[in-house]
């Protein structure tokens, strides 16, 4: 990765964090924190990842990405809006009646979004189902899911990670973002669920643990799929991350999982990211 | 007159299934370690390569074939009715139902005639589960030539379809020449004193109740109604206006299907007094199939002497 590479996913990092924040401060509701965990494995996936073109959304052969933790569907509206899926103004619409950015993502309304998630651990399914199928048809594009480290509560997500190493669905890649925070706690208090490396190992996959917020990281990890296509392992990141990473506070706070800032939560979370954006254009 | 030929509707099914994947390539089979009950074990006998065990993880497999539905293939998935709309009925809802998908839920197994599993194997609850899904289509054959002519009729079909099939054999009633419609009731009987309204194996029994009704001088409609989703309002409609009392028979809990769908046609429409006839709200037990029916009364002699009960009751 050169410099300009990382300087140009860290400027559309920070700024689809601000376009996080506007939309879900415009509708009054939604789900900062994961939002802001999140981001930045979605900003690389969408920036220099995917194989997916918005003036051909409908590609056969295109990369699919199912985000199974789909209450973070702002980040995910964001991703798309800044590869070019959708207008970015439109993300002012989010969760408002008759908008095309439903509170969960909806594949039939949304352009870019691949399946319809926000009942948890069964975006996974799906994705191990699109694998499935792709090697079926022997296609060559990959899969992609990203799940929540509460989400892997689910029993669901256990029966998806077993089809995927029994049918050595090496094409596909999980990552789950491990921001160690769920709605009533913290994930090892709520439902402890460690050693999620050994878990994923025992299943069958070749797990990379990484820090979610680290670019070049990133890259390495999905090096590393790149390579474990052909030999039959399914490929699972653990990010490590911050909830609400980049809003001071907003982060490691369970209180901001699903919860709107107010006028001047919102002044100040735009007033931080905005001078994080300037410290990065000038660096 | 000749021995009348009997076969489960899972039995048609497992037929049927192969003939599809002959025809079309783009037909795969999920299963949840149940093939060889299911039927679907003939469709892996025949197309190995598109067939896809999902092991005992019935949620998984309803996500997952939505998930390769919208790669253009068409799956077809099967288990136990009680798990494949009841232990995934939340999978069927958000994942194949909201994204109104291609997937073409089988599930055999239905009913108490399932026998002696008991109870935890005996889905009286798929019809009313699955009818409250926007979009999905919701269907029980009566015999085998309706089961096969089903299941290539959801396949032309673009969306979620849930079939019930049976393990209980009953008679053939459709000849081969039989035209089937999704969303058409057939009338097999004319009648004007009552219509009974049945599905699954209840239509021949309603049949056999007819015949007998009419040795007392009661003349009983017979209509089909193997389309329970979308349901033939008018035929319900016409029904209930030219016969002016209706009863259902449903091998299925009386509350949330076929009796209460046609008890919303003919209350919107033109009302009439109703009867259902079902598994009256309770759970099902071992014994035979044909034990198990009888002591729930699933038979035509009950809905005979119900019917004539229901209408006495209305001439008072």
């Amino acid at each position: 990765m050169t410099p300009q590479e990382l300087n140009h996913l860290k400027l559309t990092a920070v700024r689809a964090r601000q376009l996080i924040i506007r939309s879900i401060h415009a509708a009054g509701t939604g789900h900062p924190g994961g939002s802001l965990s999140a981001i930045d494995y979605l900003t690389y996936l969408y920036q220099s990842e995917l194989c997916v073109d918005p003036s051909d959304p409908e590609n056969p052969d295109r990369d699919r990405f199912v985000l199974s933790k789909g209450h973070v569907a702002p980040a995910l509206y964001a991703a798309l809006a800044q590869k070019g899926f959708f207008p970015e103004t439109e993300l002012l619409t989010l969760r408002q009646p008759g908008s095309r950015l439903q509170g969960h993502p909806n594949m039939h309304d949304t352009p870019g979004v691949e399946f319809s998630t926000g009942s948890l651990g069964q975006g996974f399914s799906a994705a191990v189902g699109m694998a499935k199928g792709a090697d079926f048809l022997k296609k060559g594009f990959r899969i992609y899911a990203l799940l929540g480290d509460g989400e892997l509560d689910e029993g669901e997500v256990w029966e998806a990670a077993a089809y995927a190493a029994n049918y050595r669905l090496d094409h596909l890649c999980i990552a789950a973002d491990i921001n160690g925070l769920q709605i009533d706690g913290p994930s090892g208090e709520v439902m402890n669920m460690e050693p999620i490396d050994k878990k994923f190992e025992a299943f069958g996959f070749d797990v990379i643990t990484i820090n979610g917020h680290d670019f070049e990281a990133i890259e390495a990890a999905l090096d590393r799929f790149h390579k474990n296509i052909g030999t039959g392992r399914p490929t699972c990141i653990l990010l490590k991350t911050i909830k609400g990473k980049g809003v001071s506070f907003m982060e490691d706070v369970v209180g901001w999982h699903g919860k709107a800032p107010n006028d001047s939560e919102f002044e100040q979370a735009m007033a931080e990211l905005k001078q994080e954006e300037k410290k990065i254009e000038e660096a | 007159m000749s021995e009348i030929k009997k076969i489960a509707t899972r039995e048609s099914y497992g037929r049927a299934l192969v003939e599809l994947g002959a025809a079309h390539e783009n037909v795969i089979v999920m299963d949840a370690d149940v093939a060889g009950a299911t039927k679907t074990g003939m469709f892996r006998d025949a197309y190995p390569d598109r067939f896809f065990d999902s092991g005992i993880a019935e949620a998984n497999m309803m996500a997952a074939a939505a998930g390769m539905s919208t790669l253009g293939l068409v799956p077809f998935v099967s288990s136990f009715a009680m798990f494949a709309a009841g232990r995934a009925f939340e999978q069927v809802r958000n994942s194949i139902g909201y994204p109104h998908l291609n997937v073409k839920i089988c599930a055999t197994h239905g009913g108490l005639s399932v026998g002696p599993d008991g109870a935890t194997h005996q889905c009286c609850e798929d019809f009313g589960l699955m009818r409250t899904i926007p979009g999905m289509t919701v269907m029980c054959p009566a015999d085998d030539t309706e089961a096969k002519k089903m299941l290539f009729a959801a396949y032309e079909m673009d969306g979620p379809v849930y079939i019930r099939f049976g393990r209980f054999p009953v008679p053939v009633i459709h000849s081969d020449d039989y035209t089937f419609k999704i969303g058409r009731a057939e009338t097999l009987r004319e009648g004007n004193d009552v219509a009974i309204i049945a599905n699954g194996i209840m239509v021949g029994e309603a049949l056999k109740a007819a015949e007998q009704l009419h040795q007392k001088g009661i003349s009983a409609r017979v209509i089909n109604m193997a389309t329970i989703k979308p349901l033939d309002v008018g035929a319900v409609a016409r029904a209930a206006k030219e016969c002016g009392a209706i009863v259902t028979a449903e091998e299925h809990n009386i509350c949330g299907g076929l009796g209460d769908a046609v008890a919303s046609a003919i209350c919107e429409t033109h009302p009439v007094p109703l009867l259902r006839i079902g598994v009256m709200d309770r759970f099902g037990e071992s014994g035979s199939a044909e034990q198990v029916l009888e002591r729930y009364g699933l038979t035509a002699e009950n809905i005979v002497s119900r019917t004539e009960e229901f209408l006495a009751g209305l001439s008072r």
